[in-house]
């Protein structure tokens, strides 16, 4: 088989399984929208003092969830149970370039964002009146690539650190979940601390929820290109490549 | 003949452990060969060093007539491997994890008759992990088949069967010479060897103790046929048969069977002594092969 079929028989496999795996649905395509309708009914969706709605931060707040739950949180948790399984080391065994292995992953949380992106998107129109800005779209899709693919490689990383099966999901919501509370995600404001933002600017997702707001909000003007949050998003993500390369295992022990 | 496998003083270490000690291996094409040892004996690192796995420590060797340390992925076209301990993907149904198992190779064989070949044609639908246990390791044979293979490793393929599903299991690999595969089978059962191996090593403690076919191992360890039968009523046999009560049965060892038995016999009927449930028994091979890895027991485990 020629390497781009071999790609998308694989990149199709993934998504089947994932599809098939009802815990990895739920919290990654159902749980982010729960939380988008419930943050929005908790906190209202008044108008802030700049005039735009407040679902205008949300909308923007949970994509960045949802790709990370899409992206890390996916990789971590399924390489891990690979590696541990021996499904890797089967793989590891075979003729396919592992470049190939890793491309199909990519492909798979890609899919995966690119659902939640529109899913949110709708949602935040149709319920909450947030809508796209069009100029702003081809922000939103580099912010949107850079963001995948950064925490994909994070996601990667993350599961040469984690040792078992077991400890996968608990090990990754150790780490999301306060990443989100100081990111921007279900924060929404002017009353968070400074040192909070101090410590959120350090990681890449507070920087990603940034740049996905330009899209939402309604008074933005033209095309803004988001170097410096696209900067550290990326560095972020060569970091998760380098640690990736160093550490990757084929197999558990 | 060609070989399929060639190694040459094969070391493997650790550290100060010796795993594996200098071993040779020949496996020649189309064969069955049986690498037998019990866990611990240097077995697995020695398949994992030939699928290249693992680094050697020193020696030479030749699978497919390439070098696992440097082989590059195109040699893994021709090789198909069984791990002990590797799941499929629980979600997949058995011609999915056969099909997706068949896009890693440049050529496969049609996953449909792979599954046909091993018998899992009726649960092709069904998911990995709803299959029992004999099903999944016909799914990862299946699996190791679908990218035509020339060289099988199948590590330990039938641990922790029951009886009735090591058959199958037997009859499945013993079906792969039809493939004209070359099958390198390692296992701890002497009996599975035994059947299936046109010629066997054995392993302990990182050496080879033995080596040949089923039937040359047997008479390697001076293997004493034993008369046996169950002491009756009538007069004690004499002691110039040497024989002696082990449980409840009377032994005499002898190389000289006929000539032994013959004058038991025309004592037995000139007393009128009775030889209930009199046996001449060769030693099993599995007596052979405990009696071989026993030999090389003692300080073993010293670093030389």
């Amino acid at each position: 088989m020629s390497w781009p079929a071999q790609l998308l028989s694989r990149a199709k496999f993934d998504l089947l399984i994932f599809r098939r795996n009802p815990a990895a649905s739920f919290f990654t395509v159902i749980l982010p929208i729960i939380f988008l309708l419930l943050f929005t009914a908790i906190f209202g969706n008044g108008t802030l003092a700049s005039g735009a709605k407040v679902a205008t931060f949300y909308v923007p707040g949970i994509l960045g969830l949802s790709i990370v739950s899409a992206t890390m949180v996916n990789l971590a948790i399924t390489t891990t149970v690979r590696r541990e399984k021996g499904v890797l080391k089967r793989l590891r065994g075979t003729p396919l370039p592992p470049w190939i292995f890793i491309a199909s992953q990519l492909m798979m949380a890609t899919a995966i964002a690119a659902l939640m992106t529109f899913l949110v998107t709708l949602i935040g129109w149709l319920v909450f009146g947030v809508a796209l800005q069009w100029s702003a779209l081809p922000t939103l899709l580099i912010s949107l690539v850079i963001g995948t693919v950064s925490f994909s490689a994070l996601g990667l990383a993350l599961s040469t650190i984690i040792p078992s099966e077991d400890a996968a999901p608990a090990i990754t919501n150790a780490i999301t979940l306060p990443l989100y509370f100081i990111s921007d995600v279900f924060l929404v404001g002017e009353d968070i601390p400074r040192f909070i933002e101090v410590i959120g600017n350090i990681f890449p997702l507070r920087h990603l929820v940034q740049a996905l707001q330009p899209a939402y909000n309604p008074f933005v003007e033209g095309t803004p290109m988001e170097w410096g949050h696209w900067a550290v998003i990326a560095a972020w993500g060569t970091f998760g490549v380098v640690a990736t390369m160093a550490r990757f295992k084929w197999s558990a022990e | 003949m060609a070989h399929a496998i060639e190694v040459r003083g094969l070391t493997k270490s650790y550290g100060d452990v010796h795993a594996v000690r200098g071993i040779d291996l020949s496996v020649a094409e189309g064969e069955i060969f049986g690498f037998l040892g019990s866990n611990g004996a240097g077995k697995t690192t020695t398949i994992e060093i030939l699928e290249g796995f693992r680094t050697r420590t020193g020696g030479d060797v030749r699978v497919l007539g390439v070098d696992p340390a440097t082989a590059p992925l195109t040699w893994r076209e021709d090789i198909g491997i069984v791990l002990q301990e590797s799941e499929i993907e629980g979600e997949l149904t058995a011609i999915e994890a056969v099909t997706v198992h068949a896009a890693c190779f440049a050529q496969s064989r049609n996953p449909e008759e792979v599954l046909e070949l091993v018998g899992l044609s009726d649960a092709r639908d069904q998911r990995a992990k709803k299959l029992s246990g004999g099903q999944q390791r016909r799914l990862d044979l299946a699996m190791a088949l679908v990218g035509d293979p020339k060289l099988i490793f199948l590590d330990e393929p039938t641990t922790g069967f029951d009886p009735s599903a090591r058959r199958e299991a037997w009859d499945m690999i013993d079906n792969l010479r039809s493939l004209g595969c070359t099958v390198l089978l390692t296992t701890h059962y002497m009996d599975e060897a035994q059947l299936l191996a046109d010629r066997i090593s054995v392993i302990s403690h990182g050496e080879i103790v033995a080596r040949g076919t089923a039937d040359e191992l047997a008479n390697q360890v001076a293997a004493i046929p034993r008369i046996t039968w169950k002491p009756g009523t009538g007069p004690a046999v004499p002691g110039r048969f040497g024989a002696a009560l082990e449980k409840d049965r009377m032994v005499i060892e002898t190389h000289d069977v006929v000539e032994v038995v013959h004058e038991l016999t025309t004592w037995a009927k000139a007393e009128a002594a009775t030889l209930d449930d009199l046996e001449i028994a060769r030693p099993t091979l599995e007596d052979t092969y405990l009696r071989l890895i026993g030999q090389n027991e003692p300080d073993a485990e010293e670093p030389s």
